[in-house]
């Protein structure tokens, strides 16, 4: 297992360099940064004097294991923009994002995952069909749209919850939270249920396909035979079959909840990341675009590792030493 | 008073055109005690007896007319939870593949115990101590130890035991073996065999024993029903059958199985095959493929009638008063 595991680690440490060295070739490649720092009557030797001291007359190599030793170091530059560091900025904004975020995924995984076990054994009742159909629904609107359309009613309309921002928030350390106040709680419910509602009714379509995979196996069939009782068969032996496939999407769904969060952030005014970097894109801040890109990869890296440690957990063929498996009984 | 009763069962599934008659008519009895083997070809209707039994007919296929009576109760028309309590603690059941019955995810002691408590109102730690009894009973070598792996650190032999072990947990009066040893090798065939018939006798648990290897019925049955597109051709005490087959299609079988020290040069066949259920032809279904077949035969459907000593069959060549067309 330990073998697995650090191999899972490499494999991530791999991943990570491929995404740094991305992230930098944008520095290369999307311009040239000295125009943008310099005057338009600067002269071509304060150009070269400029370049010398930004490190950009070395080799490509030497500038790449620059960027990566500061990267390491969670150094990431100055935004063109705010001219404020982008570590700095980033991690401001870093607490609203993953609030967001983990509020979207609680919220779609609390309802994803029950309402899919019910529709995989109520296979022809009448509501798991109004769920299906419903939840086709949620899979096609796009996400903008969810959330324009709840502002509509829950904000222009009713005038219930705040259409933008956080609310109030407190600051626990360097940590902002809106999780303390209940204007914090009224103003992340319609951006979280809009970030879930996607993520809610794939994990449902995920779930009741694998329970009716499991449903047809023989141990359920011999499991009945059994005369075991049907709260058992269902949670007990069919649900936990389908974790496996149900964690590994659960885990990627995370990772493309903090993607997907960019237009939410974005509808709401919500003061993340993605808010943060739909603002660089439109000023080719490239600093904070790179930062962000190696912070997304970093974290869908981190999750992807969680997932492949929890598979031990829960299928244990996958814990047998490979030189056992092959003996073992008469 | 028989353990187990069928009367006339049927068993229907409803299609879009039409409704298909799986089971007709099907009656047996089996003895407290007793091994009933059935045989028959795939698809005769052998293994959708037994799930009829236990009440778990895939859907949309039900019982649509007769009666099953287990200890003189009639057990086809109890709701879901009291056919569910019947299952496993009067009536256990033994599937074909050892290596899918069993949950991947849990130990087999787990699901032993599981199985244990459920019937029987034990502790956790005495339904620990049954569990593993049972195993030992079963074969299963060094059982305090290996009541806590998981069903892949076992070969598939000694899965199956683990599975009858799971099907004796509650020490049920009827076992239902649907092809108990088909998934497995011939060398282990043999002593699992033996195994359910010894354990049956000490528990003086009665079987019903389907498969459509007929050398395991001459084995281990005391007596044999025949079955053929849904319905049985004959039943009979096993020896009488295997040495005197009455109905022509179980003469084909016995004529079809290679014997050790017979020296046949062409081992018989019975030419074409069995119809599907939705070409069952009018009168007795087996009349297309019957050597002996007569013109009532194409007519009128023939029920189990007395065929001699010990013998009943489903074929008009026995009707003595009737016409032979």
């Amino acid at each position: 297992m330990t073998a697995y595991i650090l191999q899972r680690v490499f494999q991530a440490v791999a991943v990570m360099i491929v995404v740094a060295f991305v992230s930098f070739l944008l520095f290369n490649f999307v311009g040239d940064p000295v125009d943008n720092m310099v005057g338009q009557e600067a002269s071509f030797e304060d150009r070269e004097a400029m370049r010398d001291s930004l490190g950009l007359n070395d080799p490509f190599i030497v500038q790449f294991g620059r960027f990566l030793g500061n990267a390491v170091q969670g150094e990431f530059g100055i935004s063109y923009r705010l001219q404020r560091p982008v570590a700095a900025l980033i991690s401001e904004r870093m607490p609203a994002t993953l609030e967001l975020v983990g509020a979207s995924a609680i919220l779609s995984i609390l309802l994803g995952i029950p309402l899919g076990v019910y529709t995989g054994i109520k296979r022809y009742a009448m509501s798991s069909r109004t769920i299906l159909t419903l939840s086709l629904i949620g899979v096609s609107l796009p996400t903008f749209v969810i959330g324009i359309l709840l502002i509509y009613v829950f904000s222009v309309n009713l005038g219930w919850l705040p259409s933008f921002g956080r609310g109030q928030v407190t600051q626990l350390g360097w940590w902002s939270t809106g999780f303390l106040t209940v204007s914090g709680w009224k103003a992340i419910i319609m951006p979280s249920v809009t970030l879930a509602l996607f993520q809610m009714t794939l994990i449902l379509r995920l779930v009741r396909s694998e329970m009716l995979e499991v449903m047809r196996t023989d141990y359920i069939k011999f499991a009945r035979a059994r005369g075991l009782p049907d709260r058992m068969i269902n949670f007990g032996h069919a649900f936990k079959n389908t974790l496996v496939p149900v964690i590994t999407i659960i885990g990627l769904n995370v990772g493309s909840l903090i993607a997907f969060s960019i237009i939410t952030e974005t509808v709401f005014q919500w003061p993340g990341m993605g808010f943060l970097f739909i603002q660089a894109v439109g000023f080719a801040d490239i600093p904070v675009m790179a930062a962000y890109l190696v912070l997304v990869a970093a974290i869908f890296v981190t999750i992807n590792l969680f997932v492949d440690i929890l598979y031990f957990v829960v299928d244990p063929r996958l814990r047998v030493e490979r030189t056992v498996s092959a003996g073992g009984g008469e | 008073m028989a353990l187990l009763e069928v009367e006339n069962l049927r068993v229907e599934f409803p299609t879009r055109r039409g409704s298909l008659l799986a089971l007709d008519d099907v009656s047996f009895q089996i003895e407290e005690g007793e091994v009933l083997g059935v045989v028959g070809e795939s698809g005769a209707g052998k293994s959708l007896t037994g799930a009829a039994i236990i009440g778990l007919l895939e859907p949309p296929g039900r019982v649509t007319a007769g009666e099953i009576k287990l200890e003189d109760r009639r057990i086809d028309n109890l709701s879901y939870e009291e056919m569910r309590k019947i299952r496993g603690e009067k009536i256990g059941a033994i599937f074909q593949d050892p290596l899918t019955s069993l949950n991947p995810l849990y130990t087999i002691g787990r699901q032993l115990i599981e199985t244990i408590r459920v019937h029987m109102d034990l502790t956790q730690e005495e339904a620990k101590g049954r569990a593993i009894d049972l195993l030992g009973e079963v074969g299963i070598p060094a059982a305090e130890r290996r009541i806590d792996s998981y069903p892949h650190e076992f070969s598939g032999g000694m899965r199956q035991r683990v599975v009858i072990a799971l099907a004796l947990c509650a020490n049920p009066r009827l076992i239902i073996a649907d092809e108990p040893t088909t998934a497995l090798d011939v060398s282990i065939q043999a002593q699992i065999i033996a195994l359910i018939k010894k354990l049956c006798r000490e528990h003086k648990t009665a079987v019903m024993l389907i498969t459509h290897d007929m050398g395991v019925i001459a084995e281990t049955a005391d007596r044999v029903a025949v079955m053929y597109a849904g319905r049985i051709a004959e039943v009979g005490p096993v020896r009488r059958v295997v040495k005197q087959p009455k109905h022509p299609y179980t003469v084909g079988l016995m004529g079809a199985i290679p014997m050790v020290g017979h020296d046949v040069e062409r081992l018989t066949q019975i030419d074409g095959a069995m119809p599907r259920l939705t070409e069952i032809p009018r009168g007795c279904s087996f009349n297309p493929r019957c050597p002996k077949v007569f013109a009532r035969c194409r007519e009128e459907r023939p029920e189990l009638m007395h065929a001699g000593r010990n013998a009943e069959a489903a074929c008009w060549q026995f009707d003595k008063e009737g016409r032979r067309g």
